[in-house]
């Protein structure tokens, strides 16, 4: 080894500290210089996720103000709560489900002064990670529109197809409402639906190799369903 | 001394085969296993891996003679560590889809054996110059398995490259089915055994 410097407890100390100082100083400065572009990427990333599920966006590959746009345009935001009542004084954007699970944030998609689809976040416990995503309806409140999981920490190739197309892309056209009206939510099943499967029209094919990860879907899809299944009545019955 | 002469380049040159860290020194396995199942986040993840480590050897380079041999490690480590959350900024700010599917992994590489190992095997005891080329040729070296791996991974495990189907749909039809086992990390584990019996036939390498 090169000659080493003579060490005593002093030098040690302020050599820690001067390292540390350095290390500190960059990555505060790194992640304040940062911050801005990815909260923009965050924001990006859901609205974006929002647009595409309510089939207003095909491809992330434009630019994020016209996805900003497109999002300010045409995506009406509003807060229910379990009731099914309007909440007035907040915003959808600001609502925090772990803070105020009771306090439901709709993004509806409007075609001039026609709702035609409602989209509603969604998140739960699956295997490994929290999963979150929003789940898209059509104007009957009972066809599925579109499904998208944009965060988890599932096993890549197993549990994280859950983000991709192919999976996602069965939901379309499902129905939640069995024929009494109530509430029956989308089954992932295990492995690949059989051909005699009773009550295709509730089921997809799941993902073989994470029947865990799909069982923690079921259950809080079902869940959120469930929660906004009161303010869903009220826009059945109405014109809204 | 050029800056490329014969001495220098075996530190580029000599990690990518005789002694790859990977398949030879059989280091940084666990996210040679991780970040494999697709060839996208296998190349974003290597190129991750190239920077820290270069960087890393260059900065414990300057410093060596300074570093207080009784703290080296935890200075070595909060280097590094400064350097990876660094590269998982950035990637956050720029690379945003990607470093999503990387999700953990980034930050995993503070616990890449490969970079600690290259600190403190090469690092502290040799110039800036020769220390970055070593760190790059660790690091292409680290690549190079990486790449090989996810490739059959990818392939075998999805049928797919770089996420395009590359398995025609008459193959399936005629029963052909993807190897599950390959996106698990038992298959990694087999094709990497099977990269370390080729290359060590190759290089005549024997384990002591």
């Amino acid at each position: 080894m090169a000659s080493k410097p003579r060490v005593t407890k002093a030098y040690t100390l302020g050599f820690a500290a001067a390292v540390t100082m350095v290390c500190s100083v960059l990555l505060a400065s790194a992640a304040t210089l940062l911050k801005e572009r990815q909260d923009q990427n965050i924001q990006l990333d859901i609205k974006y996720n929002i647009l595409s599920v309510l089939g207003l966006a095909e491809s992330k590959d434009v630019e994020a103000q016209t996805i900003f746009d497109l999002y300010d345009n045409k995506v009406k935001t509003f807060v229910v709560d379990t009731e099914g009542n309007k909440v007035n004084d907040r915003k959808a954007e600001d609502i925090d489900p772990k803070a105020e699970p009771d306090l439901l944030p709709v993004y509806a998609r409007q075609d001039g002064e026609m709702i035609t689809a409602y989209c509603i976040p969604t998140q739960g416990k699956a295997l490994w990670s929290t999963v979150k995503g929003y789940i898209a309806l059509e104007q009957d409140l009972n066809t599925v529109k579109g499904i998208t999981f944009y965060s988890h920490g599932e096993t890549p190739g197993l549990g994280g197809e859950i983000d991709k197309e192919w999976f996602t892309a069965a939901f379309k056209g499902k129905t939640i409402l069995n024929k009494a009206g109530e509430i029956v939510s989308i089954e992932i099943v295990k492995g690949k639906m059989r051909s005699d499967e009773k009550n295709p029209e509730h089921k997809v094919d799941g993902i073989s190799g994470a029947t865990l990860t799909t069982k923690g879907l079921n259950e809080f899809i079902k869940s959120t369903l469930e929660k906004y299944e009161p303010f869903f009545k009220t826009c059945r019955g109405g014109t809204s | 001394m050029s800056l490329l002469s014969k001495k220098n380049m075996v530190f580029l040159k000599d990690p990518l085969m005789d002694n790859n860290p990977i398949s030879t020194q059989v280091l940084g396995i666990c996210s040679a296993l991780a970040v494999t199942v697709q060839l996208q986040t296998a190349i974003v993840m290597s190129i991750a891996v190239i920077s820290v480590i270069s960087i890393s050897n260059v900065l414990i380079s300057l410093i060596r003679n300074k570093v207080p041999s009784n703290i080296r490690i935890i200075i070595e480590l909060a280097i590094i560590a400064s350097l990876v959350i660094l590269v998982d900024q950035v990637l956050k700010a720029f690379l945003y889809d990607i470093s999503k599917q990387l999700s953990v992994f980034v930050g995993l590489i503070i616990t890449n054996c490969i970079v600690l190992g290259r600190a403190e095997a090469f690092a502290l005891q040799n110039k800036p110059w020769p220390s970055f080329l070593d760190g790059v040729g660790n690091g292409l070296g680290y690549s190079m398995i990486l790449i090989v791996v996810a490739f059959g991974r990818e392939l075998l495990g999805s049928g797919t490259l770089f996420g395009f189907q590359v398995i025609p749909d008459a193959a399936y039809a005629a029963g052909y089915q993807n190897m599950g086992l390959m996106v698990l990390a038992p298959g990694a584990f087999i094709l990497l055994g099977l990269i370390i019996w080729v290359q060590r036939t190759i290089t005549g390498t024997v384990a002591d």
